[in-house]
Order: C-alpha cells, then sequence, then structure tokens
C-alpha cells in the first residue's frame, strides 16, 4: 500500500472524525459534547463526498448538521443541561464501559477486516451519488418503503406534538 | 476515492461505532446517551455507503449491475436518516416530557417501571 | 480568454474563481451598510451620515488647479463603514469573564463563514469557467445545507455568553432559522421541479426559455409565472427571516433582550457579526435573483430570439444582446441591490412581530402554501407534457383562482365560527403557543419535525 495524497486526506478526516466521536463521550459538558457530534456528522459529510455520494453527503449536512443537531443543541440550551455535571469520575461503570469497547472493536476488527485490506478499488460508476441515480432509485424500485418512511415521518410528527403540547 | 482500501472506511465506522456502545454504557445524561446513538446510525451508515462504493463481490463486476446494485446501499442510508429524524423527534419530546414532571433527567433515578 | 483560463493550474482556477467572488462581496458589505444607513435616513425624513469622506482642497496646496481651489468633493457619506469598522476593531475587547471561553471565540467565525460560503455556486454572470466558484450538481442543495449552518453562531454565541439575554436570543434564533427553512426548502423545490436540475447555472438558463412555454419574444423569468410568483413570496419571506433582518430580527430585540445573541460581544467579534449578516444578505440576495429573477440577465426579454428574427428590431437586439453578455454583472448587481432596496424598505416599514405570530407565519402560512404550490406545479408541468403550454397555463391559472377562492371561504367560515364562539383567531393561537417568560416550550415539538420533513 502506498501512500497516495488521497489515502492523506482520508487519514485526516478519518482521524478528525474519531476525535470527535471520542469527544462525544469524553465531555462532560453537554453543549461540547454535541458540538463535538455536529463536527463529526459534517466531516462524515467530506467522506460521503470522497466516496462520490455527493446527494448523501449533502443531505447529510441538511438533515443531521442543520436540524437534527440544532435540535438537540435547542433542548440542551432550553433545559439548561450543559452546566449539570453527571460525573464520569469513579465510577464503576466507566471501566466496564472501556472493557466493552476495547473487546468489541477488537472482535469486530480482528475478523472483518483482515480479509479486505485487498480491496482498494471502487467499482462502481464515479457518478452513482448523483442526484438523479438516487432519485431514480428511490422513485422506482425503492417507491415502497420510501411511502413507508413518509408515514413513519408522519407519525413521528403527530407524536412529538402529542408529547409537547401541554393541552391539545 | 483510489488509493483508500474499504478496509479504512469499515475501520473508522468500527470505532464510531464502538465510541457509541462505550457512550451509552457509561454515560448517565439522557440527551448524550441519544448522541451516542446517532453515532452509532451514522457509524453504520458509512458502512453502508463504503460497502456500495466498493461492490468487491464477483457477482456485481459489470457496471450496470454495480451501478443498480450499489443504489441498495444509499437507499438504506437514506432510510436510516428519516428514522432517525423522527427517531429524535419523538425522542426529544420524551426528554422535555420527563423534564417537565421531574426536573431531573439523570437516567439511574428514572426507576418508576422497576416494580 | 477561456483558453488562457483553462489552461492554469486548477489550483490557481479556484483560487481566482473564489477571489473573485468574495473579494468584491466584502467591498459591497462596506457599500450596503452605507446604503442602508443613508436609506433609513431618507425613509425617516433625516439625513443619515453624509459626512465622512468629504475632501476639502486646501488653497495653499500647490497640485490643486486653481478653478478647484476651496471646493470641497462630498462622497455623501461613502466612507462611513470604514469609520465604522475601525472604530469597532481598536475598540477595547471585553470578555466576561463566566463565559466559556472556547466556544465564545469560534462563535463569530461560525456566524461569518456560512454567509461567505453560501454563494459559492451562484454564477455571477455567463462567463463558464470563471464564475460560479463550483458549478456543482447539488447546487441548490448547497444552498439549503450551508443556509442551514448559519444557525450556529447564533446558538453557539448565545450559549458562550453566559448571559440570560443572550442564551434566549439563542434560543429564539434556532427554532426561528429552524423553522424557515422548511418554507425556503418546499420554495426551491417548486423551481428545482420547474427546470429538472439542482443546478444554479441551469436555473438561469431555464429562464432564458420562453415564457410559459408560448410566449415566445419574452423569457421565462421564474417571478413572471405564477408558481414561481408564490414561490419567490415565500422564498423572499424565509429569506428575511433567515438572515435575522426586520421584522424578524426577534434574536437581537433591543427593547427585550438588549442585544440579543451578541450582548456580550464586542470589539472585532462584533464586528464580524455584522459583516456576517450583511454578507448574508447580499448572498440571499444573489440566489433570489438567480433562481427568480433570470439571474444576471438584463431584463425578461430573448434578445438572442429576437435578433435571429430580422427586421427592424433585431439590430436593437443584437445590440442589447452584446449588453446582456458582456455588463452581466452590472444587471446581477443591479438586482441585488434592489432585493437589498426592498430589506431595508421592510425594516424601516413593518414593526418587529410577536414571537406565536413568527410561528404561525412559518408553520401555519408559509409552509402550506409552499406545498400547495408545489403540488400545482407538477400538475402544470405534467399537463405541459400531455396538452399543449398555453391549455396548461390557462389550467393551472385557473386552479390557482380556485385555491385561492377556497381559502378565502375555508378561512371566512372559520374566522364566522371563532367568533360566534366569543373568541376571535388570534387570542385563540396565543393560548395555543403560551409564550411563557419568552421561552418557547411548546414550540419544540414543531420545530422537531423539521428533521422528519428534511
Amino acid at each position: 500500500m502506498t501512500l497516495t495524497p488521497e489515502l492523506l486526506i482520508f487519514a485526516a478526516m478519518a482521524g478528525l472524525a474519531a476525535a470527535a466521536a471520542v469527544g462525544v463521550v469524553a465531555f462532560n459538558n453537554a453543549v461540547r459534547s454535541a458540538l463535538c457530534l455536529v463536527l463529526n456528522f459534517f466531516v462524515l459529510a467530506g467522506l460521503y463526498f470522497t466516496l462520490n455520494a455527493e446527494m448523501l453527503g449533502i443531505t447529510q449536512i441538511v438533515v443531521y448538521t442543520g436540524a437534527i443537531m440544532v435540535l438537540f443543541l435547542f433542548v440542551i440550551m432550553l433545559l439548561n443541561l450543559g452546566s449539570t455535571s453527571l460525573d464520569l469520575k469513579n465510577d464503576p461503570r466507566v471501566v466496564t464501559g472501556l472493557a466493552l469497547g476495547v473487546v468489541l472493536f477488537g472482535v469486530v476488527a480482528s475478523q472483518v477486516l483482515p480479509g479486505l485490506l485487498s480491496v482498494t478499488k471502487p467499482n462502481t460508476p464515479d457518478t452513482w451519488g448523483a442526484p438523479q441515480n438516487v432519485g431514480r432509485a428511490l422513485f422506482t424500485s425503492y417507491v415502497v418503503p420510501l411511502e413507508a418512511v413518509g408515514i413513519l415521518l408522519l407519525l413521528g410528527l403527530v407524536g412529538s406534538i402529542l408529547l409537547a403540547k401541554r393541552r391539545i | 476515492m483510489n488509493g483508500v482500501p474499504l478496509a479504512a472506511y469499515l475501520a473508522l465506522g468500527l470505532f464510531m461505532f464502538t465510541t457509541g456502545v462505550v457512550g451509552v454504557v457509561i454515560r448517565r445524561s439522557p440527551i448524550v446517551i441519544f448522541m451516542c446513538i446517532e453515532l452509532m446510525l451514522n457509524a453504520v451508515n458509512l458502512t453502508f455507503l463504503a460497502f456500495a462504493r466498493y461492490q468487491f463481490s464477483p457477482l456485481t463486476r459489470d457496471a450496470s449491475t454495480a451501478a443498480q446494485a450499489s443504489s441498495g446501499g444509499q437507499m438504506m442510508v437514506i432510510f436510516v436518516m428519516a428514522v432517525a429524524a423522527a427517531e429524535v423527534a419523538v425522542g426529544l419530546g420524551i426528554i422535555m416530557a420527563i423534564f417537565r414532571q421531574r426536573e431531573n433527567i439523570d437516567l439511574d433515578e428514572m426507576n418508576l417501571l422497576r416494580g | 480568454m477561456a483558453e488562457w483560463f483553462n489552461n492554469l493550474h486548477p489550483v490557481l482556477q479556484a483560487l481566482i474563481r473564489s477571489l473573485t467572488f468574495v473579494g468584491p462581496m466584502l467591498v459591497m458589505v462596506a457599500l450596503v451598510i452605507w446604503f442602508e444607513r443613508r436609506l433609513l435616513g431618507w425613509f425617516q425624513d433625516r439625513q443619515g451620515p453624509n459626512r465622512v469622506g468629504t475632501i476639502t482642497l486646501r488653497h495653499r496646496d500647490k497640485w490643486v488647479p486653481p478653478f478647484l481651489k476651496g471646493k470641497k468633493i462630498s462622497l455623501q457619506g461613502l466612507i462611513q463603514p470604514f469609520a465604522d469598522i475601525t472604530k469597532l476593531v481598536v475598540k477595547e475587547e471585553i470578555q466576561p469573564s463566566a463565559a466559556d471561553l472556547v466556544i465564545y471565540v469560534i462563535g463569530p467565525g461560525l456566524a461569518l463563514f456560512p454567509s461567505i460560503v453560501l454563494g459559492a455556486t451562484i454564477p455571477w454572470g455567463p462567463y463558464k469557467p470563471l464564475t460560479p466558484v463550483a458549478d456543482v450538481n447539488i447546487g441548490v442543495l448547497w444552498i439549503l445545507a450551508i443556509a442551514s449552518l448559519g444557525v450556529y453562531g447564533v446558538v453557539l454565541s448565545g450559549y458562550a455568553s453566559n448571559n440570560k439575554y443572550s442564551l434566549l436570543g439563542g434560543l429564539r434564533s434556532s427554532a426561528q432559522l429552524i423553522s424557515y427553512e422548511l418554507g425556503m426548502g418546499i420554495s426551491l423545490a417548486c423551481i428545482v421541479l420547474a427546470t429538472g436540475s439542482l443546478k444554479p447555472t441551469d436555473m438561469v438558463t431555464a429562464q432564458q426559455e420562453a415564457l410559459w412555454g408560448f410566449v415566445t419574444p419574452l423569457a421565462n423569468w421564474f417571478i413572471l409565472t405564477p408558481h414561481g410568483f408564490i414561490a419567490a413570496i415565500v422564498f423572499f419571506i424565509c429569506m428575511v427571516a433567515e438572515t435575522n433582518r426586520a421584522p424578524f430580527d426577534l434574536p437581537e430585540a433591543e427593547n427585550e433582550l438588549v442585544a440579543g445573541y451578541h450582548t456580550e460581544y464586542s470589539s472585532a467579534k462584533f464586528a464580524s457579526y455584522f459583516m456576517g449578516e450583511y454578507a448574508a444578505m447580499i448572498v440571499y440576495g444573489g440566489i433570489f435573483t438567480t433562481v427568480f429573477l433570470g439571474g444576471y440577465h438584463l431584463a425578461p426579454i430573448r434578445f438572442e430570439y429576437l435578433a435571429q428574427q430580422g427586421g427592424a428590431v433585431s439590430t436593437l437586439a443584437a445590440g442589447l444582446h452584446w449588453a446582456d453578455f458582456w455588463l452581466a454583472p452590472l444587471w446581477f448587481l443591479g438586482k441585488v441591490f434592489l432585493i437589498i432596496f426592498v430589506y431595508i424598505w421592510l425594516r424601516a416599514t413593518l414593526p418587529r412581530m410577536r414571537y406565536d405570530q413568527l410561528m404561525s407565519l412559518g408553520w401555519r402560512t408559509l409552509l402550506p402554501v409552499a406545498t400547495v404550490n408545489l403540488i400545482v406545479v407538477a400538475m402544470w408541468l405534467l399537463l405541459q407534457r400531455l396538452l399543449n403550454p398555453a391549455l396548461a397555463f390557462g389550467i393551472a391559472v385557473a386552479t390557482f383562482g380556485l385555491l385561492y377562492w377556497l381559502l378565502n371561504a375555508v378561512l371566512g367560515t372559520v374566522r364566522g365560527s371563532s367568533e360566534l364562539a366569543g373568541e376571535p383567531l388570534e387570542s385563540r393561537s396565543v393560548r395555543l403557543v403560551s409564550v411563557k417568560a419568552n421561552v418557547p416550550v411548546p414550540e419544540v415539538a414543531e420545530a422537531a419535525t423539521e428533521g422528519g420533513a428534511a
């Protein structure tokens, strides 16, 4: 495996994403956790672009960083959870959790990754992620799941309004 | 991107997923746990996209079948995003409702249903 | 010209493209600040800043020609914004001691960044390799994505300042921006549907076709079509709300929240908020121009088509086509300034909205209107292919009329029945929204659906 510029760019982005993911768990302040998650999602969108999935990359920014994370921040600030310290120190769960994580990572990585190291060339055409292609697939082969997801979203909408309204 | 092995994307996805699992186990604030769940969903999304992009299976070697088969990964990602959005809308509503009832959202103290 | 440009290194090309876009925009920020203050002065029957930049040619200077000695050259206060910025930057910087410093410092950067990057897909002329900065396949989605990042600067500064007023400003802003993005997205979707492409450059091209599909001498600017007109109104309102401008400037309402999210910011950090707001105004003006006002073209007339027709008008049309092509940035700028004029006009005319009015406008008016509009556009486009364009246009206009009549009828009955129940509609909506201490508690559910709709 040679060191190409692409690999360097990928390494930088992946490192940033991984560091941000750790930040989500490690920060005691919920606002900082949320910010790390925003950074992670943003870098992830960049990684989708490197996979040529441009439609999904931009959807990732619109849906996750633009809507979901703003909502998280909104709730954190509204309930003033930013400064509440449900502290991590002196908690036996930290050790258990970290051990579980290391084991999970070790087992899955050792079983899955070595066999795939030789796969370095993408096999799909470069335009596979263009909006036209995604849209065509979405409204032909996948139209039934799409409608199902639409109904799910409607249910989510009704449910969240019911939960949040004090009187209807 | 040429030159980057599939395994690199998968390793990142796995790392993010593991971090999410660890976060769910060790944190007590429901909103952070919620964020860790989002992290796991995104790790899975990345894995889906990477697999769909590389298409290493010998069955899908020719271009047209590969293009057709690869849309499946992207569709999964779209559906996961939609489900995550619905989940966040309802989940944050629940957190708000609990907070309104109890003024405290430490998960360890939510044990009314424990019997 | 194009050859020479194409031969450059790609990185250099990208650099030139970005500089020719960002540089003029930052100069325009200063111009717009001056424009706004002078216009507001005019609206309010006063002078506005008109002194800074007046050049007095003294008698004792040798280089001044005799007929100019003692004359004053007034620039009408054009240098005022530079004086403002200088004052802001050299002022003492005060940081709240209990602020969350990291977030406090990155806040202004996060506010400035999206408003500069937002216009990357907007073409300011027909000079293909030079503009837009990135002619990508997902141009419109790029606009929506980057616009949605604009909220972070406001929310985070509100949180990090450790000030109740800032926090309230940040909260209001997050709910407001997330609500108005929906209307904006759907009104843009109407245009995407009509164009059949997500590229802003394709939208400009599509607006050079025959008006309504059958009036050949005129161009199909989307603001002249029925669906485009409705989408333009919805988009404009959302755009004003997204830039936090009056009458939607609740996040910085000075009579309630001091200065809202930037209360605790001073000096250069405040200046970057200030610049971010004006840069966003300009870029949104550019987006509106590109999507609805025919982009960089002079007038909704197809000069190229007329020039080919021959006859008396063809020479004139050819000349105008030449001007249309070579002076394109001028027409683009003119339209942008027209939009900014409307912005300032709104600010001078309308009082600030109440929080519940804001939410109800976004969710109960703009979103349904944009959605119905989307459905009618889809129907029209289908009919245009099945029947002939003129008939489809007639049917579409009839549908819009019918919908308008229905809406009025329904609203009339609703108003009538609620007044019968002894309660006008407005007070009922106030009770439902329950603005308790300005914290919009129940609204989270409605804001929560944004993720779903996106």
